[in-house]
């Protein structure tokens, strides 16, 4: 298993990286590799040009601004899993990420990596979906920040263009009423998911509001479960397992029937209600 | 060659400089390159972690890493880890003394991985370290003897503690 | 017990290098001039292969060569071969296909090479690969082993009509027809033994050297039995003579079968080395290693048992499908034959029982045999049934079990193997009360109250290790003897090196040898060291598989040793000028009976070489002795393995909570790495039920092809597994030893499927039992439960 040949070159800023990115069509931007780099040793992927942003300043920053968490693109997922900023303020992210790989595999991978690759049984893109968070790119034509809902657009595609390149993602800061859940099941721990579920939702009074369910493993990209999200608001548990019938339509894979994949999120969607009604994790 | 780069990287404590193929793997690098074949290859694609060395002191897949992308760092490899020639490191010890080991292949990777992980959980339980190893595979021990041997470099790296 | 003798927990002499990383596995040596071979292979599970094209990637960077099939012919390199003859119950022999290193205008499965690249760099080999053009007519292709000999099904080899290789079958239909006429209680299973792949964590790899001054070869190769390879290379392939081709399998990476064979790619590297005139080197990648390592088990079966009111077994009757892939490797047709019928008696009394198996080819990578060989998948059949038939008489499986054990020895079974020596209920006793079986119903309660779902399940296994008798493998159909050698150099200053035709890849031999010599010659265990892998230095052996070593290689060390003793003893009374009856020979010293006269091991050795002091006309100078040693029967290893698990019902998720085992694996050497043997064995088993399936789409290609999608057990998918032992010495050898190695890969899982099935309440849970397979059967438990 060894690439096929390519160029390499290493940033020296964003601009920079943009700029090569556009120069060669078939560049791709290389950050924690994890993902990238096994598909190039099985020759799965064959750019002609690997631009290397790690190492720049100020994609690795983690930072608390204007009421949102500002995750570097750069931020390795053992970094984020260690910060004191993402426990309190993005619970959900520090919840999900014991669950993504391995100790070794989280040291390398980036934040913006998982977002950007968008393996749609991966943990972080439903994480950035059901916090209703936000994408900020750079590319050609300057600066643009896209919501997390539009920001999958398909199976390993998202709104990135060829010259463009994730500087960061933000979230909305958890505050009291803040309400998470997460919970996946895989056939071994650090596998990807065969299904998962990454929640969060306010507190009000009683119950929950502004319900964000966000599947992962169960279709082309992170699936929102939007008539479950409304029956749970109305208090509503088995009308909301109920109504994943309408929300998903999972394919079926080599270890799953799509069947079972919408069962099981029935299953999981109970566990995640639990843990949103309990309280902030 | 083609596409290649001059690199210059500290590995076990010692400082390297080849002009190396953009598209050449570390674990290729340490391997042929230097010679240092204790890092061992056993998938290539990030799961079986027999591959795993030290960069910057954290625990990583040298199949998912550029040589070219440790220009200017520090790794330490499975000959890194006895502190002298005619001496082991204690999880090394507990390696022997627990049967940690048959094939020896998945062994440099659970060495490594470990260093790491007792360095941050010195005092852990069981399911810790079951977790902690869960992205090296072993097909020979059924990883008791691992898991044993990791909690005894515990103990024994509390009782001294280098 | 010395503390480096028989029996004590000897820390591995081995570890040293591997955990310092010093290690030498084939990939890690290098060669001057060495140049890099990257194989060509089919991805289409089967073609005709209408022309190759190498002009474009000839003219690559840094290619030297690119071979193909049809120069492979001209060369007259000969084919790989299937070295044991099993005949069809009509007399007629096996149909083994021709298997050509390289293929000969047709490819049988996804993997099969057409070509080879040999160029400087390895990355250069696979990219000028990628310019070789190959015109595939493709051609429909059957995965299924119960589809293979259907009418209209794709053939794949001219001589084997219907894709069969036998239609074999050991005891007597009719009869067996005759008691399940008037059986009182029939239990039924219908079986899919999983296909499996290896997977040793050391890829596959060859390295081949051509001397042309010499005009020989070497081969460093990840071999488990490095003379048979020779064998094979040169007597059948016809690469060169014996004595003109070295062989040496250094470190190996863990095999459990799967590098016993000989495959393409090291007789490609070998030809090609010569061809070339540089080094030429291979290492499998992960993805090769699917497409080309032999795969496991992979069988079919419908199985009865018969029993009476009392709960007595009295026949049982099995129906065996076998998948051996798109050629026969080395050992495959033994695998569903004499290592797998022969132990369907399991550890009972079974009066009467009849197995038929037919092998058939299919375009997938070649099935031999993986941890346990046949043994596992009879275990699987015996132990199924007994759990099925207790369920259906409402009979505790424990005592059902015990009902049927066999309690007297020797006991010849009725399928052609001879249980030397056994105690089987003191095995299962000690299990259960390890266990605290006692207390299961308890534990089950409590699990139902958090929802989840409890089961416990037995596996009381038997296998034949200690391969084997030479005669009795002879007149079975095997192409070889498979005794093992022994040579103990005993040097001049009291050192001591033991050449053993066994191979070691994590099994510690240069650990347990030693302890053995250390014991007999009262030496320390330092002043040792076991020598094997390399043709040019040991004399001709048969390997390492089949939990042979102990018991075979070992007993071939021991009579070495008594040669060795004897001699000493010779030149001891001579050195110590009394008469040889008079020497006693213990704590390695050499005294003379009733004096304190003594000379130390040591001191005897100096003077064997010195050979001042004794008549050299009578005893020849030196210390060095050799033995062959052939065992009169298999060993039988047997035992009990408890499995308890728990099933979330939701998810159908089952996790295993508690696992007992206790063997009998007759003597023990070093009870460290035998609990280490045990504990790896079991984990390779609750793979094969609970994680591992090699999953092929109907076109034939590998969809579990990666370690992403072929999931073998993680640290977190167990418990710590409480092992125990018992004891009955082997009569079969000098040393007692019955063997270790596959004891927990043949036990697990049927233990884990018992577990199972008890907790679900419903019999059809097929291998691997993922979430889905097991959630399925809750939900069809429930059902039947409603309908009831």
């Amino acid at each position: 298993m060894k690439p096929a040949p390519f160029a390499y070159t290493k940033a020296r800023s964003v601009e920079h990286a943009v700029e090569l990115a556009g120069r060669d069509g078939e560049a791709r931007i290389l950050a924690g590799g994890q993902s990238l780099i096994a598909t190039l040793n099985m020759r799965l992927s064959r750019p002609t040009l690997l631009v290397d942003i790690n190492g720049l300043d100020g994609l690795d920053g983690l930072a608390l601004k204007d009421g949102a968490v500002e995750i570097g693109a750069l931020v390795r997922h053992a970094q984020a899993g260690r910060s004191d900023i993402i426990a309190k303020n993005a619970p959900l992210i520090a919840k999900a990420i014991p669950h993504i790989g391995h100790p070794a595999i989280r040291n390398r991978g980036t934040i913006g990596g998982s977002i950007a690759f968008a393996d749609p049984a991966a943990e972080l893109p439903a994480c950035l979906v059901a916090l209703g968070g936000e994408v900020v790119i750079a590319g050609g034509r300057g600066e643009r920040t896209v919501k997390a809902d539009d920001f999958f657009t398909g199976l390993f595609e998202t709104e990135l263009g060829s010259d463009d390149v994730l500087k960061a993602i933000r979230v909305p800061a958890a505050n009291a009423a803040t309400r998470i859940g997460f919970a996946e099941l895989a056939r071994r721990h650090g596998d990807y998911a065969l299904v998962g579920l990454a929640a969060a939702a306010r507190a009000e009074g009683d119950g929950l509001a502004d319900i964000r369910l966000a599947y992962f493993g169960v279709g082309a990209t992170p699936v929102r479960a939007r008539k479950a999200e409304a029956e749970l608001a109305r208090g509503a548990l088995d009308d909301a397992v109920a109504a994943l019938a309408d929300d998903l339509d999972p394919p079926d894979d080599v270890q799953e029937t799509g069947a079972v994949k919408r069962h099981l999120a029935g299953v999981l969607l109970r566990r995640v209600a639990k843990q949103l009604m309990e309280g902030r994790q | 060659m083609p596409h290649s780069r001059n690199i210059a990287l500290t590995v076990n404590g010692e400082r390297y400089e080849r002009e190396v193929e953009v598209r050449l793997m570390l674990a290729d690098f340490l391997r042929h390159h230097l010679g240092l074949t204790g890092t061992h290859l056993g998938c290539e694609h990030g799961v079986c972690g027999a591959c795993t060395i030290l960069l910057d002191g954290r625990s990583a897949r040298s199949c998912l890493l550029l040589a070219v992308q440790c220009d200017g760092h520090d790794v330490m490899t499975v000959e890194g880890i006895a502190p002298s020639a005619d001496a082991l490191h204690p999880l090394q010890e507990a390696f022997r003394d627990h049967h940690g080991l048959q094939c020896g292949f998945c062994t440099p990777g659970m060495l490594t991985t470990l260093i790491e992980f007792l360095r941050e959980n010195p005092d852990p339980t069981e399911e810790e370290v079951r977790i902690a190893i869960s992205g090296n595979l072993c097909r020979c021990t059924g990883y008791q003897g691992i898991v044993a041997a990791a909690l005894d470099a515990a103990k024994r790296m509390q009782a001294a503690p280098a | 017990m010395s503390a480096t003798g028989i029996g004590a927990s000897v820390r591995r002499k081995e570890d040293q290098r591997f955990i310092t990383g010093k290690g030498h596995y084939t990939d890690d040596i290098s060669r001057p001039g060495q140049a890099h071979a990257y194989f060509v292979r089919s991805p289409h599970a089967h073609a005709t292969v209408r022309g190759i094209d190498t002009a474009a990637a000839s003219a690559k960077p840094g290619v030297l060569a690119i071979l193909t099939g049809a120069q492979l012919a001209a060369d007259k390199i000969g084919n790989l071969i299937c070295g044991w003859m099993i005949h069809s119950k009509d007399g007629s022999p096996m149909n083994m296909a021709p298997h050509p290193a390289l293929a000969a205008g047709k490819v049988n499965h996804a993997g099969d090479a057409v070509a080879v690249v040999i160029a400087e760099t390895l990355a250069q080999a696979r990219d000028a690969s990628e310019a070789v053009k190959v015109d595939y007519q493709v051609l429909p292709a059957v995965v299924d082993p119960a589809k293979a000999q259907a009418k209209g099904a794709p053939q794949i080899h001219e001589g084997a009509p219907n894709n069969t290789i036998y239609q074999w079958e050991i005891g007597d239909s009719a009869a067996a027809e005759a008691v399940f006429k008037s059986a009182k209680h029939v239990a039924t299973v219908d079986l899919i033994n999983n296909r499996l792949v290896p997977n040793a964590l050391e890829p596959r790899a060859a390295l081949a050297e051509y001397d042309d001054g010499a005009d020989s070869l070497t081969l460093w190769n990840t071999s488990q039995n490095p003379h048979v390879a020779r064998l094979v290379i040169s007597a059948f392939v016809g690469m060169a003579p014996e004595h003109k081709l070295r062989v040496i399998a250094p470190d190996v990476g863990g095999g459990f079968g799967s590098k016993i064979f000989i495959y393409p790619e090291e007789v490609v590297c070998l030809w090609a080395a010569r061809k070339v005139g540089r080094p030429v080197k291979w290492t499998a990648d992960r993805s090769e290693a699917f497409l080309t390592d032999c795969h496991g088990r992979d069988h079919v079966t419908h199985a009865e048992l018969a029993l009476d009111d009392n709960g007595r077994i009295t026949g049982m009757r099995v129906k065996t499908i076998a998948n051996l892939g798109a050629y026969m490797s080395t050992f495959s047709s033994a695998v569903p034959t004499y290592l797998y019928a022969t132990l369907l008696s399991g550890q009972y009394e079974i009066p009467m029982i009849h197995c038929a198996v037919d092998a058939v080819y299919t375009n997938t990578v070649p099935v031999d045999a993986y941890r346990g060989a046949g043994r596992p998948e009879a275990t699987f059949v015996v132990e199924r049934l007994i759990e099925v038939a207790a369920r259906q008489l409402g009979l505790d499986p424990a005592e059902l079990r015990r009902r049927n054990f066999v309690k007297t020895f020797p006991y010849q079974t009725v399928v052609a193997s001879l249980y030397d020596a056994g105690d089987y209920n003191a095995s299962m006793k000690k299990a259960m009360d390890i266990h605290d079986v006692k207390g299961f119903g308890k534990r089950r309660r409590v699990s139902a109250r958090s929802g989840k779902l409890r089961g416990l399940g037995y596996s009381t296994y038997i296998e034949a290790c200690g391969v084997a008798p030479s005669a009795v493998v002879g007149s079975l159909g095997a192409g070889v003897g498979l005794w093992e050698s022994a040579e103990v150099r005993v040097n001049p200053a009291g050192t001591v090196e033991v050449l053993t035709g066994c191979h070691a890849h994590g099994q510690g031999h240069e650990t347990t040898f030693a302890q053995l010599v250390s014991e007999r010659l009262g030496i320390p265990i330092e002043q040792v060291s076991v020598v094997h892998g390399d043709t040019d230095k040991v004399q001709f052996g048969m390997g390492t598989y089949g939990s042979r070593s102990g018991a075979v290689g070992m007993s071939a060390i021991a009579k070495a040793l008594d040669k060795v003793e004897a001699k000493a003893k010779k030149i001891a009374a001579h050195l110590l000028e009394a008469a040889e009856a008079d020497i006693v020979f213990q704590d390695g010293k050499f005294t003379v009976a009733g004096t304190d006269k003594s000379l130390a091991f040591g001191e005897v050795a100096l003077g064997a070489y010195v050979a001042h002091k004794f008549p050299t006309g009578e005893i020849e100078p030196g210390l060095k002795e050799g033995a062959f040693y052939d065992p009169t029967n298999f060993t039988f290893p047997a035992g009990c393995h408890i499995c308890e698990i728990e099933i979330d019902q939701d998810t159908g998720r089952t996790e295993i909570v508690a696992w007992t085992a206790v063997d009998d694996f007759g003597v023990v050497i070093n009870p460290m790495i035998v609990e280490g043997q045990v504990h790896g064995g079991i984990a390779q088993g609750v793979g094969q039920a609970l994680l591992e399936g090699a999953v092929y789409d109907a076109d034939g290609q590998l969809v579990s092809g990666s370690f992403m999608d072929y999931a073998m057990p993680h640290a977190e998918n167990f418990p710590s597994i409480k092992v125990d032992t018992t004891v009955t010495k082997c009569p079969s050898n000098p040393l007692g030893i019955k063997g270790c190695g596959e004891a927990g890969a043949i036990a697990a899982p049927a233990a884990v499927i018992n577990a199972i099935t008890d907790a679900v309440g419903h019999e059809n849970v097929t291998m691997p039992a993922t979430a889905q397979v097991v959630w399925a059967a809750v939900r069809k438990a429930k059902a039947v439960r409603a309908a009831a």
